[in-house]
């Protein structure tokens, strides 16, 4: 029955892959010393699921190495062997290696063949060097003996039944091996009196002949060993036939009955019924599947045009008038059910690419174990807020970011052992990852509880670098903020460990890049905190609607610090054109979005308008517009792919009533008042400060 | 046909296990523990029980041993997934009722061919 056993490996790899995490961090429990004995009978077991599924699934060398391992494990687990730290570091190599050979194996990529090789001795030494080889030699045995058939005598004891083994069905087997002849005994079937149904009374002899090894039929036998008396013995080619017919002569009547039962029917009905079976095939339940992201992409697209007619439906039936009542009271239910179920298609079709940041935590547990003993520091890795989920390409993003900021952490943040002990805190040093919803951002903070951020020095590097002039004084928040500015570092020294090259202002942009944001807080010998903001998702925008002139704006709402009435008083005009506002005790350039982008506005009067304070950078600027509409979440339409790149403007928009809407962006308006003298200078908001 | 029950924590095994089964024309249901398996054995009538060894919650020498002292699994045969061929395993298997087992790594003709030894 060819079944195909490839179409099985996918899943196997999956739980393979959950299997090692569990491992590792199992494992990274245990090296942290929590005695629970669940852990070590938890790593045994996934050891054992991928030993037995890469066996089954053709991957033999995954399955000889993880037999390594589970032999080790099985020690540990059988409290035969001490788990001490060596044992563990090497266990956690091996679990990379298992991981090394399962992707080899998956993507046909090249396995490092050294490195297994080597692994696996290192745990072959650490068993003793006791060669676990318990492997084969016993196919050796009956191969050779081949006759011309077998007599077997089978003796069951009376509960072979309650093994759940049948004689009948071994028959069976045997019969299809060769020509079987079958001869009952039935003289240990005690009277009715003492008869018990469940008891099993009769015996055989049996002559099977063929090509037949001992081995076969022992085979057959093998697991009513130890419930019945049975011997086998070789039938010489001259003598089968007689004693073959001998027996069946001296055989009572009930022998056939039982015994030649022939085995035709049998597979027949088998095939018979399998046969319609094969339709099944492709139902056979998967819990989970892969598809192409550019799919679930397109997928996103039309529900986002479909939420577009939608609302635009919506909206021709709220104007409806003159029509029959009742048919109007119809078709507007129905736009309502529609826009529900619009919503929910969406929010489901969104979620398909929403994913547990635990993604993304999960790998923290061993960097920060393996970065801990090569900096020689005592940290425990807290996380929570695991569940908290957002956008795939989101995460991906993120995740060096957060590994740069753990990496800080460890390095920077937390002191030695000595150190810390001497300013009177734990000598374990603690780095906490959480991860929570606000709104329509996912907040992620890495935090530490080591030394802070040394506000003295990053200033005096700061005016070393000429990053800010010497007799500047600066806020502390607005120190901190130095180190996102490229070029930066404290660190004394180059370690290994971090001052790669890559600084804070790369994680700063990488995170800008998403639409987000990241922001430090420190204080001396008590820790650092760094909070990232991110959008949910990047196909979709929490944006204010503004319009100029006639044509409707989107400001992305996280930008927006505040908006606020024009006084005419409050308004000054440098060097002749650029014009300020002066907001408390802050100037902002002013900025006429009907001037940048050539539209005829409703009134030029200042006071008419509106001023919309955005911020990006610590830069802020004010937009001036006629009128602030409505807030709502746009899908974002890239504007590259549909038109070309226009400075300014991040993308676009549908609205409800089927007319497109620019989305700006507002890094591209600071740079371009910036330039354009007319709109005023960009402006540091802290100089005024 | 015999409706089987396949019991493995490991879900890749499950689903061949399972598969090959059904392939064959047999009804299939499926356990990931022994608990799990338990609750259906007592709904639902089997002609054969496939159990993992290795398992959380209950394992499979427990399931047996539970099952085997359950009047309508007097005789049924009840069959064990090991990787372990060694004897003390099987012992301890047939101990607690197991009919037979069947040693990992197999393909699934190797399944096929051994759970007709038992099942008609």
């Amino acid at each position: 029955m060819g079944i195909d056993i490839t179409q099985f490996h996918q899943i196997f790899f999956e739980e393979s892959f959950e299997g090692l995490e569990a491992m590792e961090s199992a494992l990274l429990d245990l090296s942290r010393g929590s005695g629970n004995s669940e852990l070590i009978h938890e790593i045994f077991r996934a050891a054992h699921s991928i030993k037995g599924g890469s066996g089954t699934f053709g991957f033999s060398a995954v399955s000889e190495f993880t037999h390594v391992m589970e032999t080790l494990l099985d020690e540990m687990r059988e409290g035969q062997r001490e788990i001490n730290e060596s044992a563990l570091n090497l266990l956690l190599e091996s679990v990379d290696v298992v991981r090394g050979m399962l992707e080899a194996a998956r993507d046909g990529g090249v396995l490092e063949a050294d490195r297994v090789a080597a692994t696996q001795s290192r745990l072959e030494a650490m068993l003793n060097g006791d060669d676990i080889v318990v492997q084969a030699s016993s196919s050796m045995a009956g191969q050779q003996d081949i006759h011309k058939g077998w007599q077997i005598d089978f003796k069951p004891y009376p509960e072979l039944m309650k093994t759940g083994n049948d004689p009948v069905l071994m028959f069976h087997e045997l019969a299809e091996m060769g020509e079987l002849k079958v001869v009952v005994d039935t003289s240990g079937i005690p009277s009715a009196a003492h008869f018990d149904p469940e008891e099993c009374y009769l015996s055989w002899k049996l002559s099977l002949m063929g090509d037949v090894t001992e081995e076969q039929i022992n085979e057959i036998f093998e697991w009513v060993d130890g419930d019945c008396d049975l011997t086998i013995n070789p039938i010489a080619v001259e003598d089968s036939d007689q004693i073959a017919a001998a027996q069946v002569e001296t055989g009572s009547h009930e022998s056939c009955a039982v015994a030649q039962a022939e085995r035709q029917p049998a597979t027949d009905r088998q095939a018979d019924e399998a046969a319609p079976n094969q339709g099944e095939r492709r139902a056979v339940a998967e819990s989970s599947i892969r598809v192409n992201i550019t799919k679930i992409d397109e997928l996103i697209n039309m529900v986002g045009e479909l939420v577009i007619t939608q609302s635009m439906l919506g909206q021709v039936g709220s104007e409806l008038e003159n029509v029959d009542s009742s048919k109007l009271e119809k078709l507007r239910n129905g736009l309502v059910q529609l826009e529900r179920n619009t919503r929910e298609l969406q929010e489901s079709v969104m979620r398909i690419r929403m994913f547990p940041i635990s993604y993304s935590f999960n790998r923290f547990p061993r960097m920060v174990h393996d970065l801990s003993s090569q900096l020689g520091k005592k940290v425990e890795l807290k996380i929570s807020g695991e569940a908290t989920e957002l956008d795939k390409t989101v995460m991906e993003k993120i995740s060096d970011p957060l590994v740069h900021l753990v990496r800080n952490a460890l390095d920077h943040g937390i002191e030695t052992p000595d150190a810390r002990v001497a300013k009177g805190k734990p000598e374990t040093g603690v780095v906490h990852l959480n991860a929570y919803h606000k709104g329509g951002n996912i907040i992620i903070e890495v935090s530490d509880d080591g030394g802070g951020l040394p506000a003295d020095r990053i200033l005096a590097k700061a005016r070393q670098r000429a990053l800010i002039a010497d007799d500047e004084p600066l806020t502390r928040e607005k120190t901190l903020d130095l180190i996102f500015e490229p070029g930066f570092t404290t660190a004394e020294e180059l370690s290994d460990v971090s001052g790669r090259g890559v600084g804070m202002d790369v994680v700063r942009r990488n995170i800008r890049d998403l639409g987000g944001s990241i922001e430090v807080t420190s204080e001396q010998d008590k820790g650092s905190k760094f909070t990232v903001r991110l959008p949910l998702t990047l196909a979709i925008l929490d944006g204010q609607l503004l319009s100029v002139g006639s044509e409707t704006f989107i400001m992305p709402l996280i930008s927006i610090v505040e908006s606020l009435q024009l006084d005419c008083d409050l308004i000054n005009t440098v060097a002749g054109q650029a014009e300020m506002y002066r907001l408390r005790d802050d100037y902002v350039p002013v900025v006429r979005l009907c001037k940048l982008f050539g539209i005829k506005p409703k009134s030029m009067s200042l006071q008419d308008g509106l001023l919309v304070v955005v911020e990006q950078d610590g830069m802020r600027i004010g937009l001036l517009v006629d009128e602030l509409l409505g807030q709502q979440q746009v899908v974002i339409k890239s504007l590259e792919t549909n038109f070309r790149r226009v400075e300014g403007l991040s993308g676009a928009t549908i609205l409800g009533d089927g007319t497109v809407a620019l989305i700006l962006d507002v890094g591209g308006l600071i740079a371009m008042s910036g330039r354009d003298p007319a709109s005023g200078p960009p402006h540091k908001k802290e100089q005024a400060a | 046909m015999a409706t089987i029950l396949a019991v493995d924590d490991s879900n890749s095994m499950r689903q061949m296990v399972s598969f090959t089964l059904k392939q064959a024309g047999y009804e299939v249901m499926e356990a990931a523990d022994g608990v799990e398996a338990l609750e259906l054995a007592k709904n639902n009538v089997f002609g054969l029980v496939i159990s993992d060894v290795n398992m959380p919650r209950m394992d499979g020498i427990t399931l047996i041993k539970q099952l085997r002292s359950m009047a309508s699994y007097k005789f049924t045969p009840l069959l064990m997934l090991t990787t372990e061929a060694g004897p003390e395993k099987k012992r301890e298997g047939k101990e607690a009722g197991a009919t037979g087992w069947i040693v990992k790594p197999f393909n699934p003709d190797q399944l096929l061919a051994t759970i007709k030894r038992v099942l008609a």
